[in-house]
């Protein structure tokens, strides 16, 4: 029973494999842009989290924090973009369908 | 660490981690993003456990007060009163994501088991914005300098992108 109350470092990696699976799976079988979107973002929540934990049980410094600020900013800006992505395509298409969006240019 | 901490850790867990399931299954996409928000509140909780305190507060600002509002903003604007079928999670696509995501989680649960890591005693947790502020005008500056250029890029292209349909009108 100590595994289910003794907090360790594979707890943490274990969620966050499961955020990244559930956000892959999203990304897969959602058809909507803005879900698609979503999924992204657990995606990169899970990787941003794993950073945190291995420098709070392996490392002991900050080197992770940074780098889930980094991620964090990143997600900022990629997540304008696709959305302004998302936009054209809707007044192009009138459907955020990712399948329909098959056209580089009109 | 008492039964309290481990009970805590399983609470944050949970509400990171049962969103997902949801985002993948509910029919409505507003309430998808709305149990995004779950999930991201979450993950800040867990970075608060971890003694991440400035990213938490990070996360809550920048995922949920920032990007949660762009992503609702998205779906406002594409929402269309009949929602047609081909938007929803297609059953057609089940086995194909149920497929990539046994084998992602087989794969990431098999390299976290076989790992042999190295957790070292943990230390006592302090306040980490001071030393971030440090980190980030030190080691990190060039990293730091491109991220804002990066900021700067996609605020630019940003407006651009969205806005040329209307200027080619």
């Amino acid at each position: 029973m100590s595994f289910l109350t003794e907090i360790g470092l594979n707890h943490f990696l274990v969620v966050s494999a499961l955020m990244f699976t559930l956000g892959m799976m999203i990304v897969v079988m959602r058809r909507n842009a803005v879900a698609v979107l979503m999924g992204i973002e657990l995606l990169l929540n899970s990787a941003a989290l794993n950073f945190v934990a291995f420098s709070r049980y392996v490392s002991h410094d900050l080197n992770g924090h940074l780098a889930a600020i980094f991620i964090i900013v990143v997600a900022a800006a990629e997540a304008t973009i696709i959305l302004a992505i998302i936009l054209n395509i809707f007044s192009h298409n009138h459907s955020v369908n990712v399948d329909e969006a098959d056209l580089l240019s009109q | 660490m008492s039964f309290y901490e481990g009970l805590l850790f399983y609470l944050l867990a949970a509400t990171a981690v049962l969103p997902g399931v949801m985002i993948l299954f509910s029919r409505d996409i507003v309430h998808a993003a709305f149990w995004l928000l779950a999930s991201l509140a979450g993950v800040a909780g867990l970075y608060l456990y971890l003694g991440a305190d400035f990213l938490g507060f990070t996360q809550v600002m920048i995922y949920i007060g920032g990007i949660m509002i762009l992503i609702i903003f998205g779906l406002m604007v594409t929402h269309k009163q009949k929602i047609s079928l081909s938007q929803l999670a297609q059953k057609r696509l089940l086995v194909p994501a149920v497929i990539t995501g046994g084998i992602i989680l087989t794969a990431l649960l098999y390299v976290i088991n076989k790992t042999t890591w190295k957790p070292t005693a943990s230390e006592e947790m302090e306040p980490t914005s001071a030393d971030i502020g440090y980190l980030l005008m030190s080691d990190y500056l060039l990293p730091f300098e491109i991220a804002s250029i990066v900021l700067l890029v996609g605020l630019v292209g940003g407006v651009y992108i969205a806005r040329r349909k209307e200027r080619e009108a």
